[in-house]
């Protein structure tokens, strides 16, 4: 039990994709523009992280080594294909804002690199309690950009205006202001861990 | 101490200079393109450049202070990046914008990559780009010069671009300041006086600025006017930034190439950038774009026109 706890909570500060692996950032740039989209994509990306570690893992062994990336893109674009057509049904808004980012999960770093690095190698639950645990960590991630860069780019949180009179930053709401935002992240985030060590 | 070496090329010769010494002799060489500034567009240009130093020199104070570094708050390259960004900006803006953009000039311009001679963008540009970008509606907004209240006029390169240049500006008016534009950018006279006094001190060398203007020259020469070789190259040259950017800010020790081969790649290829982004690009002027983008190229320039070493 403990290790499982280990396996969930590593996603989320030890090996945050976003902020330790570094990967994943084309979608992070993309749709971080408002927390609203931030949060779709992270509960979209970690139902694919989940469901393509937890079907890796199961069969591992059925898999052929030489092979083994093609099969687990068919399985991780099952998935997206769930996600994206639940989400048409459910909220066209949001799939109207994510856009092309939703179909692009396929080929999310952070899936494939979990499925390679780790459900082929681990049991069903480490893999379940591993996927969860980074989709956790990247949607995190993705609501912190996501609502420093809509507060100062709109002057606005989830949609409404925080600070009457507050002129928005229009750069923020900008992909340069993206890479600014992760950039500045990154450093402060390697300068927390620098310090510790 | 890195800080107190001015590298260029070798062979070396001990001179009394300091960056301190440099940068307060720059201080002073563009102190007539303020004065005519606020002589052009009144008080606010003062209060503007005011803002923008202090808050320049402040933010450097507490930045050098969080990075536990030697503080250089006062060695006068804050100073300088303030009034830059300072002269980059239309007279109109309300105050806190100059304060906004030297907070993001020394803390994103320079700090985050380790401070002063460690920049790989010139701060001043940094800070004008990020208001360009964040705040286009003040950024773009010019008050007519010697009217001294809101009357707004638009910059001539601007009426260029939206086709709407119906007589023909002097070029007296052009040189002397009488044109919409920015606070220190206009008075084309009392900025030469300002290069004047780097180039007899020797602090810049001609190779940027007279490469950067001849090749904007030349080339809005040749494709400026619907007819090949019939554009009105004087007016480019005395019209929008080109002389302050190219005398002022293409000329930075630190984010420009070391050698004079170097230099003159860079300031052809600031030309051609400028006059690209003002005969064909979205924007009417590009003078701080394209200074930016070589700043980006400079180290490559660096490596391909390194020096020979004596006697190899």
């Amino acid at each position: 039990m403990k290790t499982l706890i280990k396996e969930f909570t590593k996603g989320i500060i030890k090996e945050n994709p976003t902020f330790v692996l570094v990967l994943g950032l084309c979608p992070t740039l993309a749709v971080s523009v408002t927390v609203a989209n931030g949060i779709g994509m992270g509960i979209a990306a970690t139902f694919v992280l989940l469901g393509s570690s937890v079907i890796v893992s199961l069969i591992k062994d059925f898999i052929p080594g030489k092979i083994r990336i093609p099969c687990y893109i068919v399985i991780i674009a099952t998935f997206v294909t769930i996600a994206e057509m639940s989400m048409k049904a459910y909220s066209p808004v949001l799939d109207r804002a994510l856009g092309i980012y939703v179909p692009l999960i396929v080929v999310n770093c952070i899936v494939l690199g979990r499925a390679e690095a780790f459900a082929c190698k681990n049991n069903l639950a480490s893999s379940f309690f591993d996927g969860l645990g980074m989709g956790v960590g990247f949607t995190l991630a993705l609501i912190l950009i996501s609502a420093i860069r809509e507060f100062l780019g709109s002057g606005q949180l989830l949609g409404h205006t925080l600070i009457k009179g507050f002129e928005p930053i229009f750069v923020f709401g900008m992909p340069s202001g993206a890479l600014l935002v992760i950039g500045l992240l990154l450093g402060f985030f390697n300068f927390l861990k620098n310090r510790k060590t | 101490m890195k800080s107190n070496l001015i590298v260029s090329g070798s062979p070396h010769i001990h001179k009394k200079a300091s960056v301190s010494r440099i940068m307060w002799t720059v201080v002073i060489s563009t102190i007539p393109a303020g004065i005519a500034g606020v002589i052009i567009f009144g008080l606010d240009a003062l209060w503007i450049i005011l803002a923008a130093v202090i808050a320049a020199v402040s933010s450097e104070w507490v930045f050098g202070i969080l990075s536990k570094r030697k503080v250089t708050a006062l060695d006068g390259s804050a100073v300088i990046t303030g009034i830059l960004l300072a002269y980059n900006l239309p007279s109109g803006v309300p105050l806190w914008l100059p304060v906004a953009g030297a907070i993001f000039s020394i803390a994103v311009g320079k700090a985050v990559f380790g401070g002063l001679g460690q920049n790989i963008f010139n701060p001043a540009l940094v800070g004008r780009v990020f208001l360009m970008a964040s705040w286009p509606k003040y950024m773009t907004t010019f008050p007519k010069p010697f009217s001294y209240d809101a009357v707004t006029s638009a910059t001539p390169l601007a009426m260029l671009k939206e086709g709407k240049i119906l007589e023909h500006i002097p070029y007296l008016d052009l040189f002397f300041g009488n044109r919409g534009g920015c606070i220190g950018e206009v008075c084309i006279l009392a900025l030469l006086i300002g290069a004047a006094i780097l180039l007899i001190k020797g602090y810049i060398t001609w190779h940027i600025p007279v490469t950067y203007i001849f090749t904007t020259a030349i080339l809005t020469y040749i494709f400026g006017a619907s007819r090949l070789f019939h554009g009105d190259w004087l007016f480019h040259i005395l019209s929008g930034g080109l002389i302050l950017g190219a005398f002022f800010m293409a000329t930075d020790y630190v984010a420009t190439p070391l050698t004079p081969k170097g230099q003159v790649i860079f300031g052809v290829g600031c030309g051609l950038i400028t006059a690209v982004i003002r005969l064909w690009g979205g924007y009417p002027e590009g003078v701080s774009y394209a200074i930016l983008m070589m700043n980006a190229a400079t180290p490559f320039i660096d490596r391909y026109t390194r020096n020979r070493i004596y006697g190899t």
